[in-house]
């Protein structure tokens, strides 16, 4: 919403004096946000109104002439111009020596600061001023229709002005223009008057309003014209007028001033009218030439399935039931709501004009717009749901301005059709009430005083506050609280903290099991990464899931920003990896990042009810760094998280996108939690990174289940450990975790620890066989091992190892 | 003999005074003090002096060995404390050689301003409460008075999965599930992941996270929440900062406000931060409407509350100056690290 702040200050005139960023401030702080203001005067300075009292050709150039102008200074001021239109007697404005203006007289985007105008020389004869051009002055012929096409601004019948009168003020520039946030809730508030309303009550300023005055000759309005409205539930209520003897021409200054500072162009009277009353009241008016209304008949019905019909921008649409049309005996002659049509639209030589305001239900002209593509000033104000009340007082206003403009003769009498009026409701006055939710307070009186000043008016003796139909957002004891708080100044409510029980607060388990990732991650060199939860299903290719692999079977965004955005990620990777290529490209050296986010599973699809959204810690590096440190980060982790039994990893985890001799599920307890590897060199090209890459991705939901921060103290060990070394000579095919698993089974509970001091394969190894060497740790915690016990023990193991085909080297 | 006693001791302590290093020392006490050393031997030769004066003698011995000892002792002393002298001017080092570290990762800038925004609200009792992503219409919409049809829908423009499910366009919903769910009183922030229609460019993202906040009991007032909120963004922003709050409208607040804080580049005089106006509108927020709390199955006669909603990236971007939301999800090492 914008409004001329010079028609504003017509309506409350106590504010006349009011600076734009002045009255922007004020209002903002009583709910109507002011986004920014333009001043139409910004770099207009020293500019007055001249009159040519004579003119001369130049000595050395043709197309310039020598004008001697009276700026009301005395002495007549001598300007040089190529201006074509100029004559003896023309009223102009003048910028004077050392003044400004806003552009060029070309309409090129003038310069920020307007352009300086100082006296000089034109071909040698002096010039101490000049005379301007509509775009000069920093606007265009399609807010001054009456501006030349090329030459300089002439005022015409301007009886008032005279020379040296400020120019600026007579060409109705001396106005800043206010744009507002309006929140949809204030239907009201996208007019003039709605603005003007809070305004008054914003300034404590009285509100003058336009007297709408009777209108209408003898004759009858049911004589010209019939109303018929077969769908009322999508057109509450529709009025029409009747004018004739219209006699088209240019609006006059006034309106065209008004209108223009609005952004509306001025067109001729009777469609200035229209729009005028738009903006004034925000009720959208409608002009049809009377002639073409077959029948003397208006029907307001839906149109039928596939019906075409043309509107007056000579679109063609294609229609359906759903969408409300304003139609004659014959045929539609306009979308209602949104546009007229081309075959009732006024011409020049229109006789009689029937004005139509009515109220539609907006929801229905937002779909038939969405529908139709079409987005017009009136579709925008009936989109947001109008009072029906409105509808009266706009038509008789359109009809008291054609009477005050002249342009032709009102009918009598209004055709209203209003099956159901709506009436004005009560909301019981609860001041304990309100006072107890703003935690202010304010005194009753007070209150009333502030619900005055926007024309909700109290009855005393039944205790409630009267709501006017405009304003349709006032429902309920809250509503009414928010209408005292804005007046009392939001700013006036106090600061407290909120008294009461007090809560203890803090995160939940799972988020402190995320924070332990992240920590961990971080510790480890991992950077955060945050990818978007959607993407291609392309993505799947790119990562050599199979045709039939059921991460394939992504939840479909029905309206997506295109395909790469389309589905909803089933598994954590295509994020990380483009974020590393991203890297990678960008020739960033050793990057590790980690992301802490949801993917989307669903039993069915479409789903049903809320997917299985499952928060995933993905980890990803390439440079520095081989599949055993992502290992070691996801024991890190594990451990960090109390999960301190023994981590398993089966090598045949089945995953497509990692090497197939380099992937591993991670078990704990029996249960697969994640998995890592490196990723499969096919998928790092379709992820254009020229190098190894490691991943790991932990299934959060499982960590919860088992994850715990509890601590216990077991003892520092009293008494000495007894270690043994054993060198093996092992099938290349068993794995370390073998191995392993034998010592574990057969150390019993002197058992402490092993662990891997020497890996080789190679010379001096048969073939088909590698070199593995631990160091196993005994220790009892109530005495000294002896050597026989251990040695117990160990033969256990060397024998379990042994039935693995395992040598021990000598 | 005495004689004799006398020079040996002169010589031991001269070359005592004398010895260069431990091995010195050592061959002293040797060839001294030793088994085979002269002392020994002179005391040896103790019967060739008359028995009289062997008490005597053997005093003068003794004393003599002492006093050789200690200055043997203090020498010691003396030699090793010369060579940790040595050994310490040997090992200086360049300090300003590169140190050697460990290079641990970054948080990102979202998760370091959500970590300041939980622990202020924690601090103040607040409970940190999760959702669901993908919502149902119901919780996203119609339980927070925005109705089938209501044009506040087409404003967020909403990914749908099917009718009835979507991408939250507002972490709003939590407030929904938490009042149906949880016990009385409420104190709860929930922030979150939430989705719109909006192409990525320098201030949008189609991903982007918010904060929800709801408190409801029975004496929660408009002042509450001027005064939480105001407590907030100083302890976010700074001690100095300012609040302003101003009348708006969401449909699930009635009064609602918008606030703005004094700008903490500036401090309010205007600068690229604030575009000039001192002030930045930093979150939406309101007395939860009543309508709400009834659907929701709290009685709005009994109970009331207040909820606001805050952008994380708006947050993060302004307290770190981030000028572009491309940067927040393109995860390039070289911004990250900045955090």
């Amino acid at each position: 919403m914008r409004t001329s702040l010079k028609w504003i200050k017509d309506l409350v005139p106590g504010i006349r004096d009011m600076g734009p960023q002045e009255y922007m401030d004020a209002m903002t702080l009583s709910g109507s946000k002011g986004e920014f203001f333009t001043e139409m005067d910004k770099n207009l300075d020293k500019i007055v109104i001249g009159v040519i009292d004579k003119i001369e050709k130049h000595p050395d150039a043709d197309h310039l002439v020598i004008c001697q102008v009276n700026v009301g200074a005395g002495e007549d001021m001598q300007i040089v111009t190529g201006a074509p239109n100029v004559f003896k007697g023309a009223m102009v404005p003048v910028v004077l020596d050392g003044g400004r203006v806003a552009g060029g007289h070309d309409g090129s985007t003038p310069p920020e600061n307007g352009i300086k105008i100082k006296k000089g020389k034109l071909r040698g004869v002096v010039s101490n001023g000049m005379m301007c051009s509509i775009e000069e002055l920093g606007s265009s012929r399609d807010m001054y229709p009456d501006a030349p096409e090329n030459g300089i601004y002439i005022f015409r019948g301007r009886d008032d002005l005279k020379p040296g009168d400020d120019a600026v003020k007579a060409l109705g520039l001396d106005d800043a223009i206010v744009e507002y946030e309006i929140t949809s809730n204030r239907v009201d508030c996208f007019s003039i008057i709605g603005i003007a309303r809070e305004a008054a009550a914003t300034f404590g300023s009285p509100l003058q309003l336009p007297v709408v005055d009777k209108t209408g000759n003898d004759e009858d309005v049911n004589d010209f014209i019939k109303v018929e409205v077969k769908d009322p539930d999508l057109c509450p209520r529709y009025t029409a007028r009747v004018c004739r003897n219209i006699k088209i021409g240019p609006s006059p200054e006034w309106m065209q001033r008004r209108l223009a500072a609005q952004g509306i162009r001025p067109i001729n009277n009777i469609v200035d009218i229209t729009n005028y009353v738009m903006e004034e009241f925000g009720q959208p008016m409608h002009a049809y030439d009377l002639s073409t209304i077959d029948g003397g008949k208006i029907i307001v019905r839906r149109a039928q399935d596939g019906e075409k019909y043309t509107t007056l921008d000579g679109q063609e649409h294609i229609l359906d039931s759903s969408v409300l049309m304003i139609c004659d005996d014959k045929e539609p002659i306009g979308i209602a709501g949104i546009m007229g049509g081309e075959n009732s639209m006024i011409t020049n030589d229109v006789e009689a004009v029937l004005f139509e305001a009515a109220c539609f239900n907006g929801t229905n002209i937002r779909l038939s717009g969405k529908k139709l593509g079409m987005h017009t000033d009136a579709q925008a104000k009936f989109e947001k749901g109008l009072d029906p009340n409105l509808a009266s007082q706009a038509i008789d206003r359109a009809c008291q301005l054609v009477e005050l403009l002249g342009c032709g003769e009102v009918v009598g009498g209004m055709v209203d059709v209003y099956p159901a009026p709506k009436k004005p409701w009560d909301i019981p006055f609860q001041p304990d009430r309100i006072n107890h939710l703003l935690g202010t307070d304010i005194s009753p009186e007070q209150m009333i005083r502030y619900f005055e000043k926007i024309d909700l008016s109290y009855d005393k003796e039944r205790n409630v506050v009267k709501i006017p139909t405009f304003r349709q957002d006032l429902l309920g004891c809250a509503d009414l609280a928010e209408e005292a708080a804005r007046f009392y100044g939001y700013a006036n409510i106090p600061e407290t903290l909120p008294s009461g029980q007090t809560t203890s607060g803090g995160i939940s388990f799972e988020e402190r099991v995320n924070n332990a990732a992240k920590e961990t991650a971080r510790f480890c060199g991992f950077s955060e990464a945050m990818t978007f939860s959607f993407e291609s299903p392309k993505v799947f290719d790119r990562l050599n899931l199979d045709a039939d692999d059921p991460l394939r079977r992504a939840i479909t965004i029905a309206n997506p920003q295109g395909e790469d955005y389309s589905i909803m990620r089933t598994l954590p990777l295509n994020g990380i990896l483009q974020s590393l290529s991203r890297n990678y490209n960008r020739r960033n050296k050793d990057v590790r990042l980690f992301e802490m986010a949801r993917i989307y599973l669903a039993e069915e699809l479409p789903p049903t009810d809320y997917p299985d959204e499952r928060t995933q810690f993905t980890l990803g590096f390439y440079g520095k760094g081989d599949f055993y440190t992502m290992k070691g980060v996801c024991e890190e982790f594990l451990e960090r998280v109390g999960m301190k039994d023994i981590v398993t990893y089966d090598p045949q985890a089945g995953k497509n996108y990692l090497h197939p001799g380099r992937q591993a599920a991670i078990i704990y307890d029996g249960e697969t939690i994640g998995y890592l590897g490196e990723v499969h060199p096919d998928v790092c090209d379709a992820y254009d990174i020229r190098t190894r890459v490691y991943i790991a991705v932990i299934d959060m939901p499982k960590i919860y289940a088992k994850a715990s921060f509890d601590r216990l103290f077991t003892g520092i060990a009293k008494h000495p450990a007894v270690s043994r070394d054993i060198s093996m000579v092992v099938p290349r095919q068993i794995l370390a975790g073998q191995i392993e698993e034998v010592i574990r089974e057969n150390g019993g509970h002197i058992l402490e620890g092993y662990a891997l001091f020497d890996i080789y394969e190679g010379e001096q190894i048969k073939e088909g066989y590698k070199s593995l060497a631990y160091t196993i740790t005994f220790r009892a915690n109530d005495r000294t091992l002896e050597d026989k016990e251990v040695n117990v023990v160990m033969d256990r193991i060397l024998f379990g190892l042994e039935k693995l085909g395992i040598e021990l080297r000598k | 003999m005495n004689e004799k006693l006398q020079k040996i001791k002169e010589d031991a302590l001269e070359k005592i005074r004398t010895a260069q290093d431990m091995n010195a020392l050592n061959d002293i006490r040797v060839s001294v003090l030793g088994k085979k050393g002269v002392l020994t031997e002179i005391m040896k030769s103790m019967k060739t002096i008359p028995p009289k004066d062997r008490p005597a003698f053997g005093k003068l011995v003794n004393s003599t060995r002492e006093e050789i000892e200690a200055n043997m002792e203090q020498m010691k002393k003396d030699l090793a404390q010369r060579a940790r002298k040595l050994q310490l001017r040997s090992e200086v080092i360049d300090v300003t050689l590169p140190a050697k570290r460990n290079s641990l990762g970054h948080l990102h800038p979202n998760s370091i301003a959500l970590e300041e925004v939980e622990r202020i609200f924690v601090g103040m009792g607040y409970e940190v409460i999760d959702g669901p992503e993908i919502e149902k219409d119901y919780y996203n919409f119609e339980a927070l008075n925005i109705p089938a049809n209501h044009p506040a829908k087409d404003e967020q423009d909403t990914f749908y999965i099917t009718k009835d499910l979507l991408l939250r366009t507002q972490t709003s919903g939590v407030q929904v599930h938490t009042m149906e769910k949880e016990k009385l009183p409420i104190r709860m922030i929930a922030p979150g992941r939430v989705f719109r229609a909006d192409e990525l460019d320098a201030t949008h993202s189609p991903v982007f996270h918010q904060i929800e906040g709801l408190v409801i009991d029975k004496n929660v007032t408009f002042a509450d929440l001027k005064g939480t909120l105001a407590e907030f963004a100083r302890q976010l922003f700074g001690e100095g900062t300012r609040v302003k709050f101003r009348p708006h409208h969401f449909p699930f607040t009635e009064p609602s406000a918008e606030m703005d804080v004094t700008c903490f580049k500036c401090g309010g005089k205007g600068c690229r931060v604030c575009k000039g106006e001192g002030w930045i509108e930093i979150l939406g927020c309101g007395m939860v409407h009543p309508h709400v709390l009834e659907m929701s199955g709290i009685d709005p006669n009994e109970y009331q509350g207040f909820a606001f909603g805050v952008g994380l990236e708006r947050i993060a971007m302004l307290k770190y100056e981030i000028d572009d939301m491309h940067n927040m999800y393109e995860n390039d090492i070289r911004f990250l690290k900045q955090f």
